[in-house]
C-alpha cells in the first residue's frame, strides 16, 4: 500500500481557557472580542497525521475548516504545524451559527472523494458544542468504516488497527482503509507550531471555498430555542451530627 | 479630486488594504497589521499608519504559540528552578527546538529567519512566565546571534549560526570588576604572538556562562589606543585556559545563570576576531543600544505577568462584604498601574518597531528600557501590596516577580546611564 492521503479537519473554537458567557438574549455564547484557537481534539488529530508523515505512512495532509473567514488563522497554525496545504470552506454570520455536524460531515466527505484521500482524521468532538457527531456522519456518508475514540492508531497494509477507549476498557479494532478516524485525548502529545515553522507555513496553499462548491445546502436542520447558564451551584451547610444531617435530609424529603 | 479621494477609500476593502500594506512594507514605509482585528474594532479604513501595539497575523500566532509552550513547558519549572538557582536543561532545549533562540538568524543557517520585533515579542512572551529564561533568550538573540549575523565572517557564521540556532547558547563578556558602566576602564589583555592573540583577564558578571558553548570576549589589544584598542574575540568553551569561575547567589532571575569567567594565557587565533580590531567597543555599545530594547520587553512582560497573576485574586478575596476590587481606592491604584503598563508597552513596541524600519533607536531604546524597569519595579510592589499576607509568601509568583525587577534598572545599562543617554541625544537635537 502507497503512503496515504490525509485528510485532517481543524475547527476554530472558543479558547478551552476562557470563560463562556451566554449573550443576553439567550440565542447562543459570546464570541465577539473573545480568544479563539484550535479544538484540542483537532490537534491531536494534526499531530497523528504528521507523525504519520514522519514515518513515511502518509504522503499529504490536507487540512479543511468550516467556518468565517478567521478559521484561516486556525488553518495557518494547522500548516505551522505541519500540513500540506488548506481549504477553507466559508461560512459567514448566520449561516454559520446555523451549521451543523450534519453540514459539516458532507463537506468533508466530498472533500475526501474530491481529493482522493484514504484517511479522515477528526476529533472526536468539538470543545464548543460536544457534538461528538461529524466523525460518525462523515463515515455514514461515504460509506467507509469508522474507528471513534482512538487512543492508539497503527497502519497495518491497507487497514488500521485501533485501540478505542470504552466506557468497559480498551477495545482493538481492525478496519480496512479507506476509513475515518475520530481522536480521544490519549492518542498523543500535540506539537507546538515553532516559529520556524510558521514562517514557512505562509507559502503553503490555502484554498477558500464555499458549501455551494461542493454542492452541500447548508440550510439549518435545526433550531436554537434558546441557551442557557448552568444553574449556579448552591453553598452547603455544614452540621454538628449525624442525627443532624438525618433530620435535614428527612426534611428536604431525601429520606424517608 | 475629492470624489476620487472618496472612491480611494470606498476600494480600499480588506483585501485591497492587505496588498497595499504589503506594497508598503515592501518599500519598507509600513509594517504589516491584521486587518482582522482592525475591521472588528469598526477602525476607518484608510489609515497611513497602524496602531503600535496591533499585531499582524504571524505576530499573533507566534506570540501565542510562545504563551501556550511557556504555560505548558516552562510554568511548572519556575519555582523549582528559583529555588534552586538553576536552569533546568529541559526548557533550554524547549526553547532551541520552539526556534526561540536563533529567531532573526536566516533560514539557510537553521535559524527562524523572523524579525526583531518577533525576538522582541518572545521576550515578552517568556517573562510573563519567568523573566530569568526570558533574559537567556534575549542576550542569545539581541546579543550573540546579532553580533554574528553583523560581523562574522562568512566562515565565522556558517560555524556558529547554525549551532547557536540549534542547540548552543552564547555569552558576551564585557563587564569587569573595574570595568561595567565605564566601559573604557577595560583591563581584560590581548597580546598579538605570530598568528594568533593571547588573552588574560577576568571577566564578571557573565549572564548565560554557566551553560555558553561560545564567549564573545571584549578585550584590549592595543592598550595604548584607549578604548580604541577594544576588540571582540570568538572564544570557544572547552579552550585551554578558560575557566567558568564562581556563580553568583543572586536576589532575582535566579535561574539565569552569572558567573565570572577568567582567561588565563587563552591563545585566540586571529581568524577568531569577531569584525575589526579595535572596534570592539563600538560593536559592543551598538548591540547594547539595540539589544536594551530587549530588556524593556523583558520588563514590560514582567510587569504584565505580575498584573494578570494578581488581578483575579483581587477580584476574589473579599472584605468588609465586597470584593477587593470594588473599593475605589483599589480601582484607581489598579487602573493607574494598568495605564502604566501599556505607555511601557507603547514605548518598547515602538522602539522594537523602529528598529526593525531601520530608524535611530538610541534614544528610543533607552527610554523603552527605563522606563519599562520603572513600570516594572512599580508593578510588583503595588501587586504585593494589593494580595496582602499571600503576595508575601511563596505560594503565589508575585513575590519572586518583585526579587526578578530590580535587575532592570541595573543591566545593560543603568537607569541613570539611560537618562544620560536621553539626555545626550536631546542635546544634540537641540542644536
Amino acid at each position: 500500500m502507497s503512503a496515504l492521503r490525509v485528510l485532517v479537519g481543524c475547527k476554530r473554537v472558543i479558547d478551552y481557557a476562557v470563560k463562556v458567557r451566554v449573550k443576553p438574549d439567550k440565542t447562543g455564547v459570546v464570541t465577539d472580542g473573545v480568544k479563539h484557537s484550535m479544538n484540542p481534539f483537532d490537534e491531536i488529530a494534526m499531530e497523528e497525521a504528521i507523525r504519520m508523515k514522519e514515518k513515511k505512512l502518509a504522503s499529504e495532509i490536507i487540512v479543511v475548516s468550516c467556518g468565517p473567514s478567521q478559521c484561516q488563522e486556525t488553518l495557518r497554525t494547522a500548516l505551522a504545524m505541519g500540513g500540506d496545504r488548506a481549504i477553507h470552506v466559508q461560512v459567514e454570520g448566520k449561516e454559520y451559527e446555523g451549521l451543523q455536524p450534519f453540514h459539516v460531515s458532507k463537506i468533508f466527505a466530498k472533500i475526501a472523494q474530491e481529493e482522493k484521500v484514504d484517511l479522515v482524521v477528526l476529533g472526536k468532538q468539538a470543545i464548543d458544542d460536544d457534538c461528538n457527531q461529524t466523525g460518525q456522519m462523515t463515515a455514514a456518508i461515504l460509506d467507509w468504516p469508522q474507528a471513534t475514540f482512538a487512543s492508539k492508531v497503527e497502519i497495518d497494509s491497507g487497514s488500521l488497527k485501533v485501540t478505542r477507549e470504552i466506557d468497559g476498557g480498551l477495545e482493538n479494532i481492525k478496519v480496512k482503509l479507506p476509513a475515518v478516524v475520530t481522536t480521544d485525548l490519549r492518542l498523543n502529545e500535540p506539537r507546538y507550531a515553532t516559529l520556524p515553522n510558521i514562517m514557512k507555513a505562509k507559502k503553503k496553499p490555502l484554498t477558500v471555498k464555499k458549501p455551494s462548491d461542493y454542492a452541500v445546502d447548508i440550510s439549518p436542520r435545526q433550531e436554537v430555542l434558546s441557551v442557557e447558564d448552568p444553574p449556579v451551584r448552591e453553598a452547603g451547610q455544614k452540621v454538628e451530627s449525624v442525627e443532624q444531617l438525618v433530620q435535614k435530609l428527612r426534611d428536604a424529603g431525601l429520606v424517608a | 479630486m475629492a470624489a476620487k479621494l472618496c472612491n480611494l477609500g470606498m476600494c480600499l476593502s480588506r483585501r485591497n488594504i492587505y496588498s497595499r500594506c504589503a506594497q508598503w512594507v515592501q518599500t519598507g514605509l509600513c509594517r504589516p497589521f491584521s486587518i482582522q482585528t482592525r475591521t472588528e474594532l469598526g477602525v476607518p479604513s484608510l489609515l497611513t499608519s497602524p496602531p503600535v501595539d496591533l499585531l499582524t497575523p504571524d505576530e499573533e500566532m507566534m506570540r501565542e504559540s510562545v504563551a501556550k509552550m511557556a504555560a505548558e513547558k516552562i510554568k511548572p519549572l519556575v519555582r523549582k528552578m528559583d529555588e534552586e538557582s538553576c536552569m533546568d536543561q529541559s526548557v533550554i532545549d524547549v526553547l532551541f527546538q520552539n526556534g526561540l533562540m536563533g529567531i532573526e538568524v536566516e533560514a539557510e543557517y537553521g535559524g527562524t529567519n523572523s524579525t526583531f520585533f518577533i525576538a522582541n515579542l518572545v521576550i515578552e512572551e517568556l517573562a510573563k512566565v519567568d523573566p530569568a529564561v526570558s533574559v537567556m533568550c534575549d542576550i542569545q538573540n539581541t546579543l550573540i546571534v546579532s553580533l554574528f549575523r553583523k560581523y562574522g565572517t562568512k566562515t565565522q557564521k556558517d560555524k556558529y549560526l547554525p549551532r547557536l540556532a540549534t542547540n548552543m547558547l552564547g555569552s558576551f563578556c564585557l563587564s569587569e570588576v573595574d570595568a561595567g558602566t565605564d566601559a573604557f576602564a577595560l583591563k581584560t589583555a590581548a597580546v598579538k604572538q605570530g598568528d594568533h592573540y593571547v588573552i588574560n583577564g577576568s571577566k564578571m558578571w557573565i549572564s548565560n556562562a554557566e551553560q555558553a558553548g561560545v564567549f564573545i570576549v571584549m578585550a584590549n589589544a592595543k592598550p595604548t589606543a584607549g578604548y580604541k584598542g577594544i576588540t571582540s574575540f570568538i572564544v570557544d568553551r572547552g579552550t585551554e585556559g578558560l575557566m567558568i569561575g564562581k556563580k553568583e547567589d543572586k536576589l532575582g532571575i535566579r535561574a539565569s545563570s552569572t558567573c565570572a569567567v577568567h582567561f588565563d594565557n587563552v591563545k585566540v587565533p586571529e581568524s577568531d576576531i569577531l569584525g575589526e580590531i579595535g572596534k570592539g567597543y563600538k560593536y559592543a555599545i551598538e548591540m547594547l543600544n539595540e539589544g536594551r530594547i530587549g530588556i524593556g520587553a523583558q520588563m514590560l512582560g514582567l510587569a504584565e505577568g505580575c498584573f494578570e497573576a494578581t488581578i483575579p485574586y483581587t477580584k476574589e478575596r473579599k472584605q468588609f462584604g465586597k470584593r477587593i476590587f470594588d473599593f475605589q481606592g483599589m480601582q484607581h491604584q489598579i487602573a493607574h498601574v494598568a495605564t502604566q503598563i501599556q505607555a511601557a508597552k507603547l514605548l518598547v513596541y515602538n522602539a522594537a518597531r523602529r528598529k526593525e524600519a531601520g530608524f535611530p533607536v538610541v534614544k528610543e531604546g533607552a527610554m523603552a528600557k527605563y522606563f519599562a524597569s520603572e513600570v516594572a519595579a512599580l508593578t510588583a510592589s503595588k501587586c504585593i501590596e494589593w494580595m496582602g499576607g499571600v503576595g508575601y509568601t511563596k505560594d503565589y509568583p508575585i513575590e519572586k516577580f518583585f526579587r526578578d525587577c530590580k535587575i532592570g534598572a541595573i543591566y545593560e545599562g543603568t537607569s541613570n546611564i539611560q537618562l544620560n543617554t536621553i539626555a545626550k541625544c536631546l542635546e544634540q537635537e537641540s542644536t
